[in-house]
């Protein structure tokens, strides 16, 4: 047989119908992962055509984009302040009871950004194909799932017949080798990669994330790199599964378990590229050499060194790429050839589907302990999930964020889409752990750099841009 | 289920010449708590289109007199990146465009806005210059899916590439859904052949 990558594989195992010259392939869905925004529209497709959910019990939602994060009244209830967001929640709650789809609602122990508790509950395996109403399901391609987000219409197509129609993607290597410095992490490398290939660069791709690097990561850390893959513009990114998928997910509630356990091992063993296996295209990156990465645009691709200068488009030869990048500078109010480090900042968030994990919270909270969140500066930590946020109050890391006077949250989207009021002002300038700083993503008007949560950290004591490298012992 | 089948059309295009606009542009995320695809049009770009008070920004160009009833936006490379969120084309399509032309599309973009009879034209630098200027100047053209052209005043045209399924659907009215539904049979072989990788129900 001829040697395949890891996509490949997947996409073969999941062919209920080849593609052929006029029709696409009819790709079958493992997980359907639902949440409250991009799915009302869908169930009522389904309800005007008289359908029914094909296979509930490979579907679940959550709800999280536009649920309150604030702290809850002893009472035990939740209240929704937002009559249209409240709305939108009932809605998925008759939806979910209408069509026997289950359901992590608000107030659940395991509710949680959809990309955080796919994962943490076992249900994200290796080898699977996930699809939800988001663009950042690529988070799951860290278990070396195939997983990526989807329309309304596509979330009514998965509902009704478990399939979807896709047509094979490229595929690109992302290797990267060596190690990372302390102080360089994850988000770092996937930043990195975004500038490089750029924002279109992975259209039409499925990246897998290869080399000494990666192998090295963490599973939380190898879904903050697949997170950001949809903004380089791939369909998916990928990690092959190894021995560190394999610890993660033994003993989660949905993971296989006993002799079943063994089996699937044995199948997830399979699934790594073969060798002598081809990429459509590779680029490697060098870990030795990144230090941490900041934004300073407006979309993700805009990204540098954070001791770097925020380049001047004098220097950029495309008309439109100088264009855009003076749009960018104009938006941000900044100055070419100004260095980001010790600029000042109004807020610090630090949550999302790319960094809510435990991990994050105690990498941000290793460098805050003891410290305080700098006067003028608001601090907001959002946990990924309930889960997270029961484990992050066991290990005392919600006292280190409260004592620096930093705002300890129930878990959501928050500040990442700012659907839910948590939002900046016009004009404020926030250095945030999440992954989109598009103009008015995080609120209108408002202004974001997009970081490592120990750069969040760092900024947020010093209450300026700060180089995390000097909170981290070598 | 009946889809409006597309048609050739003739009509002035707007430029947008704004490289990478994002889904969060075409439609900030404060209007996506809605359980509808109705009145979507109204919040197109509404960080660009209109004031701190709400209203409209005369200088945006769809809220200058050439850009009523145009059909055709053109604007820069990589438009619809960022976000799944299906409201983008709905708000596109509800603001009365019925066709994209760029260099290239956001995945995801491009297969929600095929859903929804929005033209995502993908043209190569050249061709995307020149309509960019047409453009500009209010110009007219034609899209005809049929022979998957955009044909300029002069009488010169610009062909685009459109996977044949899509085209297909669009043409002949063909609902997706549909056609999935009725894979059933052999959606139920796949089933029977492959068990369960995980199951949500214990949850």
């Amino acid at each position: 047989m001829e040697p395949r990558t890891l996509f490949q594989k997947i996409w073969d195992q999941h062919l209920v119908r080849p593609e052929t010259a006029s029709t696409p392939a009819v790709l079958y869905v493992d997980l359907h992962l639902v949440h409250e925004v991009t799915s009302p529209q869908a169930f009522s497709e389904l309800r005007e055509r008289g359908l029914k959910v094909r296979r509930p019990d490979r579907t679940i939602a959550t709800m999280d984009h536009s649920t309150p994060t604030i702290p809850r009244p002893a009472d035990g209830t939740i209240p929704v302040a937002d009559p249209q967001a409240a709305a939108q929640l009932r809605q998925l709650e008759q939806n979910c009871r209408d069509f026997g789809v289950p359901l992590l609602a608000l107030g659940d122990e395991r509710q949680g950004i959809v990309h955080v508790i796919g994962p943490e509950q076992g249900l994200t395996q290796p080898g699977m194909t996930i699809v939800c109403g988001d663009s950042h399901t690529s988070t799951h391609g860290a278990f070396g799932a195939l997983a990526f987000g989807i329309g309304t219409s596509e979330v009514g197509h998965v509902l009704a017949s478990q399939c979807l129609l896709q047509s094979r993607a490229r595929t690109m290597e992302v290797r990267v080798d060596g190690r990372l410095a302390p102080g360089v992490s994850a988000k770092d490398i996937i930043l990195a990669v975004i500038a490089r290939i750029g924002v279109g660069g992975g259209t039409g791709s499925v990246v897998e994330y290869t080399g000494e690097a990666i192998r090295a990561l963490s599973m939380e850390e190898r879904m903050t790199v697949c997170n950001m893959s949809i903004e380089a513009g791939a369909r998916a990114g990928l990690v092959a599964p190894d021995d560190t998928t394999f610890e993660y997910l033994a003993g989660r509630p949905f993971a296989p378990r006993g002799e079943s356990w063994e089996r699937a091992v044995a199948a997830w063993r399979a699934l790594p590229t073969d060798e002598g296996a081809e990429y459509d295209r590779t680029v490697t990156l060098h870990a030795d050499e990144l230090a941490p990465m900041i934004t300073y645009g407006t979309h993700p691709g805009m990204g540098m060194r954070i001791d770097d200068r925020v380049p001047d488009p004098r220097h950029v030869d495309d008309p439109g790429q100088r264009s855009t990048l003076e749009k960018a500078l104009r938006y941000m109010d900044l100055t070419a050839g100004e260095p980001l480090l010790g600029r000042k900042v109004d807020v610090v968030f630090l949550g999302s589907c790319t960094n809510s994990r435990i991990s994050d919270l105690r990498a941000a909270a290793g460098v805050m302990r003891g410290q305080r969140v700098a006067p003028g500066v608001r601090m907001l930590v959002v946990p990924g999930s309930q889960q997270v946020k029961q484990q992050a109050e066991a290990e005392g890391l919600d006292r280190v964020f409260r004592d620096a006077g930093a705002d300890w949250r129930e878990s959501g989207c928050s500040m990442c889409i700012a659907m839910n009021g948590d939002q900046l002002a016009p004009g404020e300038y926030a250095v945030s752990t999440s992954n989109r700083n598009f103009e008015g993503r995080q609120g209108k008007g408002g202004r974001t750099f997009l970081a490592s949560p120990l750069t969040a950290a760092a900024t947020a004591v010093r209450g300026v841009i700060a180089d995390a490298r000097e909170f981290v012992q070598p | 289920m009946t889809i409006e089948p597309i048609r050739a059309f003739t009509s002035r295009m707007v430029a947008l010449p704004v490289e990478n606009v994002d889904t969060d542009q075409i439609i900030p995320a404060r209007f996506l708590k809605v359980t509808d695809k109705a009145g979507l049009g109204d919040a197109l770009f509404a960080d660009w289109r209109y004031g701190p008070d709400g209203a409209p920004d005369p200088g945006f160009i769809l809220n200058r007199p050439e850009a009523r009833g145009a059909r055709v936006l053109v604007a820069g490379d990589n438009f619809g990146c960022g976000s799944s969120r299906e409201h983008a084309p709905w708000a596109l399509a509800g603001f009365g465009f019925r066709a994209v032309i760029s260099t290239f599309f956001a995945d995801i973009f491009r297969n929600n806005s095929l859903k929804n009879g929005l033209l995502p034209i993908a043209v190569d630098e050249a061709a995307h210059r020149r309509l960019m200027a047409l453009a500009a100047e209010g110009g007219e053209v034609t899209v005809d899916l049929a022979s998957q052209t955009v044909v300029l005043p002069d009488g010169g045209s610009v062909t685009f590439p459109i996977e044949p399924f899509a085209k297909h659907c669009l043409l002949n009215g063909v609902d997706q859904l549909g056609f999935l539904v009725g894979v059933g049979p052999e959606i139920d072989r796949y089933e029977a052949e492959h068990p369960a990788r995980v199951a949500t129900l214990g949850a």
